[in-house]
């Protein structure tokens, strides 16, 4: 009986259409982990509803891969910084954010999270990037629905056209 | 005026200003030294039981410079009453409530870590909003409105802002 495994490299023999897939390995990672996102929300203020709002049946953040928020940094890959970062705050957000696994990426979800909003005081950071390096900034206050999964199918985009590490000369 | 305020007129004329009833709310101005009588008899004889908040207001070019508000509920007469007091910025200090009041303890640290007041008595002065090693008073009218004080290390490209 002959194995039906297909080999992972044909030996002796050299295939075009394996040389081809070869070069499209970045690709299919980058498919598999687009529809695979493991948020894990930092709520901290009001659009934490419009977060709720997003996940919920209406708008439904599984069609995009993106519905199961992990409640530990270390099982998830998107961070998703929802509401106003305080200076106080700051230092929890940081640690958050260095407990995530590789790959891993951040969402600024609403204006005080991409840039302070209207909270130009002692208090506010003035945006996370200050802080942390972010991906795909959502603004609005709050974001709409709909402005929300169109930064998560930005976020998407770039996952898919992304270098990724784990495509090396052995894989 | 409400009866209750009458009375308290009356029997505090001595130690308060010119008091006045604004939107309902007995305002008492009184001077710093006098607090602890004033606040005690309103406790002890006319019943305002709770303790609702200690601010403070900057009147920046104005000296003395801080004025202190305080305001009580009384749960039975369903009144309020506000007393204030002004103290210089040298000597911000007045007395602390919460031998009278135990939530006093909270209020006055965040009044204290806002404007600086001093509260003399009140033993655990810590930041309560802000952080350790925050410097300044934030709500004061000269504080810098965008003045920054990080905790952590801004990421290259962004400027991390100095001190003072």
């Amino acid at each position: 009986m002959t194995s039906r495994t297909i080999p992972i490299r044909p030996e002796g023999q050299k295939s075009a259409a394996f040389e081809y897939i070869s070069t499209r390995k970045d690709e299919l990672i980058g498919w598999a982990r687009k529809f695979s996102l493991f948020p894990y929300p930092f709520v901290t203020a009001c659009c934490g509803m419009e977060f709720m709002s997003v996940s919920s049946t209406p708008y439904d953040t599984d069609r995009f891969g993106a519905a199961l928020p992990r409640f530990t940094p270390r099982q998830s890959d998107l961070l998703m910084v929802v509401g106003t970062v305080t200076h106080k705050q700051a230092p929890i957000l940081l640690k958050v954010w260095e407990q995530m696994c590789e790959p891993k990426w951040v969402l600024a979800f609403g204006v005080c999270a991409t840039s302070g909003g209207f909270y130009n005081n002692y208090a506010a950071v003035q945006g996370i990037d200050r802080i942390l390096p972010v991906d795909v900034y959502v603004p609005g206050c709050p974001p709409r629905p709909e402005m929300v999964i169109d930064g998560i199918m930005k976020l998407q985009d770039k996952i898919a056209n992304q270098q990724h590490l784990i495509v090396n000369d052995r894989f | 005026m409400a009866p209750i305020f009458e009375r308290i007129r009356e029997a505090l004329a001595p130690k308060i200003g010119e008091a006045s009833v604004a939107h309902g709310v007995l305002v008492l101005p009184i001077s710093a030294d006098a607090l602890l009588e004033v606040v005690g008899a309103l406790k002890e004889h006319f019943r305002f039981d709770l303790f609702l908040d200690v601010t403070a207001v900057d009147w920046l070019p104005q000296e003395p410079r801080f004025e202190v508000v305080w305001h009580f509920y009384s749960t039975m007469h369903k009144l309020r009453v506000r007393v204030k007091t002004r103290v210089a910025e040298a000597e911000a200090v007045v007395d602390s409530l919460t031998g009278l009041y135990g939530s006093a303890h909270f209020m006055e640290r965040e009044c204290h870590e806002m404007y600086g007041i001093v509260f003399r008595g009140n033993a655990d002065l810590r930041p309560i909003l802000l952080y350790e090693g925050f410097k300044g008073h934030p709500l004061r009218k000269d504080y810098p409105k965008e003045r920054e004080q990080p905790l952590v290390p801004y990421r290259e490209g962004y400027e991390m802002p100095g001190g003072e």
